[in-house]
């Protein structure tokens, strides 16, 4: 009900604003017309489970194109896949010297960081879309949608931005894969995208879109749930919800192994 | 062998850890000090979070404390008496300590206040030793007995603070105030810090108290453990950052290393150790004095809000 009248108001709307609201790119195919090819996708696993052996995953994005009318594929169709952790507000600092010191010295604030994202394109970003495009779907780490939330002025809040997505990079949680979706015959596509150990956890989105002539031409969602499972998950609930035994718990442990390793160089001396 | 780390979210290497632990551990049983001021930037260096270093290096000086502890109490090398009012100072400390911790932690200049604080105090007590141990190592060469370490026994401030008490342990007939505050400091440093208190006890204990040197490990290893064990519960309930599988991969090195460390120290002469201590802590504060006069690695850091 809400989305039909999305998209109802939406026809009448620019759809670059549309189309930067995440929930209505499931009403895109419906203004695109029925002649565009449809996507079928699906993913290696809808829930990785971080376990104590946990160094990290690769996620595979597969599926397949639909064309209508059994049209023969076209030449020159391409894919990318974006996938996107929980957003979450966070505070940059930035440091400077100070008095021959680094001290923390000036901040900005950001309403909704992506925790995750990384993104898998069959060629080039530049060759793939024209950069309007890429800015409105999210597509490529230049193009994310940080909102800052008290910059004194565009200069700083890219200066920030920058800083931002630099040190996710570092981490690993930004990352760019070009050419890492392969189209098998333009009906077949797959993309391995690499999940780092240090990924946070929580629900993911995994967006497949269809290009063609630097247009997007079909669009899909599949949610991926990534979490602490067994022991992991054990320990960070306990650690959240019962803190006292949890630190008590600690507390046991450090004095139990001291005892054990007392007694046990004690008895090897005598 | 790699491990995920369930609190600081990271896999790691566990056997770097372990050693990691193993050779702090080593560290702490010569030298009474809880080596937490060793372990906390090493992790951090590794990628945990700065927090959760400070957090689990608690836990980790817990059980090297109670594994020196239990070989020291053996031999009677511990001043109960004494250990206890440095156990309630510190409680006290400790306490203000997690509210300060917080406090800094919302302004972001944590990191700084504590590289300040490591770089003066590493700096002031490894000078101090340096100077002292030596000067014991060099008479010694010349066939003099080295000089006592304490050459003001009773200093004219603790001798002035009101009411005093006997210590049979340590050999001294002093207010219990003075013992109080030093486990204050030593408390409120750390919680801040992740340090032992070790690091400051014994040099205290010996230079401005002149407690006797039989005692002054295992009276610092006895505060040690009451403060860290506090110290790792304050954490639990405010910065939620304890993480049990780090704290016990590192408690696995470090109590096996704080045994063969106590056995090691009785080959080396008091003063030497005491040198060798000096030069460690040095170190310290010489790369975290460059640390922060050096452009950082990283200008930009990131905090959830």
């Amino acid at each position: 009900m809400r989305l039909a009248a999305h998209c109802g108001t939406a026809a009448n709307r620019a759809l670059p604003r549309l189309s930067r609201l995440p929930p209505l790119l499931a009403c895109l195919p419906l203004l695109l017309g029925a002649a565009e090819p449809k996507l079928v996708p699906d993913v290696s696993d809808t829930q990785v489970d971080i376990a104590y052996s946990f160094t990290g995953a690769n996620l595979l994005l597969f599926g397949a194109i639909l064309y209508p009318g059994g049209r023969p594929p076209a030449p020159g169709t391409d894919v990318a896949v974006v996938i996107k952790g929980p957003s979450e507000p966070l505070l940059v600092r930035e440091k400077a010297k100070v008095a021959g010191i680094w001290i923390n010295h000036a901040s900005e604030r950001f309403r909704s960081v992506p925790s995750f994202y990384a993104v898998a394109t069959s060629r080039p970003l530049g060759q793939l879309v024209s950069p309007r495009t890429a800015a409105i779907y999210e597509i490529g780490i230049g193009n994310l949608l940080l909102s800052p939330a008290n910059s004194a002025s565009a200069g700083e809040r890219a200066r920030f931005e920058q800083g931002l997505i630099d040190l996710k990079r570092r981490s690993g949680l930004y990352a760019e894969h070009v050419g890492a979706v392969s189209v098998r015959e333009g009906v077949l596509y797959r993309a391995l995208v690499p999940i780092p150990a240090r990924v946070p956890v929580g629900s993911y989105t995994a967006e497949t879109y269809l290009i063609r002539n630097g247009r997007i031409v079909a669009a899909a969602t599949r949610q991926i749930g990534i979490g602490k499972s067994g022991f992991e998950r054990f320990v960070a609930t306990a650690a959240e919800r019962y803190p006292l035994f949890y630190g008590l718990s600690a507390i046991a442990l450090s004095l139990l192994l001291g005892w054990l390793a007392a007694l046990g160089f004690g008895r090897v001396r005598r | 062998m790699h491990l995920y780390l369930p609190i600081a979210g990271l896999s790691v290497n566990a056997l770097v850890i372990v050693l990691l632990g193993g050779a702090v551990g080593v560290l702490s049983g010569m030298f009474g000090v809880g080596g937490g001021f060793l372990t906390t930037p090493l992790l951090i260096f590794y990628g945990v979070p700065p927090a959760v270093a400070v957090a689990s290096s608690a836990t980790q000086i817990t059980g090297a404390s109670v594994s020196g502890l239990i070989a020291h109490s053996r031999r009677q090398g511990v001043d109960f008496r004494m250990g206890t009012v440095l156990v309630m100072g510190g409680a006290v400390g400790s306490l203000l300590g997690g509210f300060l911790f917080r406090v800094l932690q919302k302004t972001g200049q944590i990191d700084t206040i504590i590289g300040l604080l490591y770089v003066a105090l590493l700096g002031w007590i490894g000078l101090g030793m340096a100077r002292e141990s030596a000067r014991a190592v060099v008479a010694r060469r010349d066939g003099r007995s080295p000089p006592p370490i304490t050459t003001k026994r009773h200093r004219k401030w603790i001798a002035a603070l009101p009411m005093r008490w006997r210590f049979y342990g340590a050999g001294l007939y002093i207010s219990p105030l003075a013992p109080f505050l030093l486990g204050f400091v030593a408390g409120l440093l750390t919680v801040l810090m992740g340090v032992g208190g070790g690091f400051i006890l014994v040099p205290a204990m010996l230079y401005l108290f002149g407690v006797s040197a039989r005692v002054v490990v295992g009276t610092s290893l006895f505060q040690g453990l009451f403060v860290t064990a506090t110290t790792t519960l304050v954490h639990a309930l405010t910065t939620h950052a304890v993480d049990l599988v780090l704290a016990g991969l590192l408690l696995i090195g470090s109590v096996t290393g704080a045994q063969i460390g106590s056995s090691l120290v009785q080959k080396v002469r008091p003063e030497r150790a005491r040198m060798m201590l000096s030069l460690i802590v040095l170190t310290v504060a010489i790369r975290m004095a460059l640390g922060l006069t050096w452009r950082p690695d990283a200008i930009y850091t990131l905090q959830l809000l």
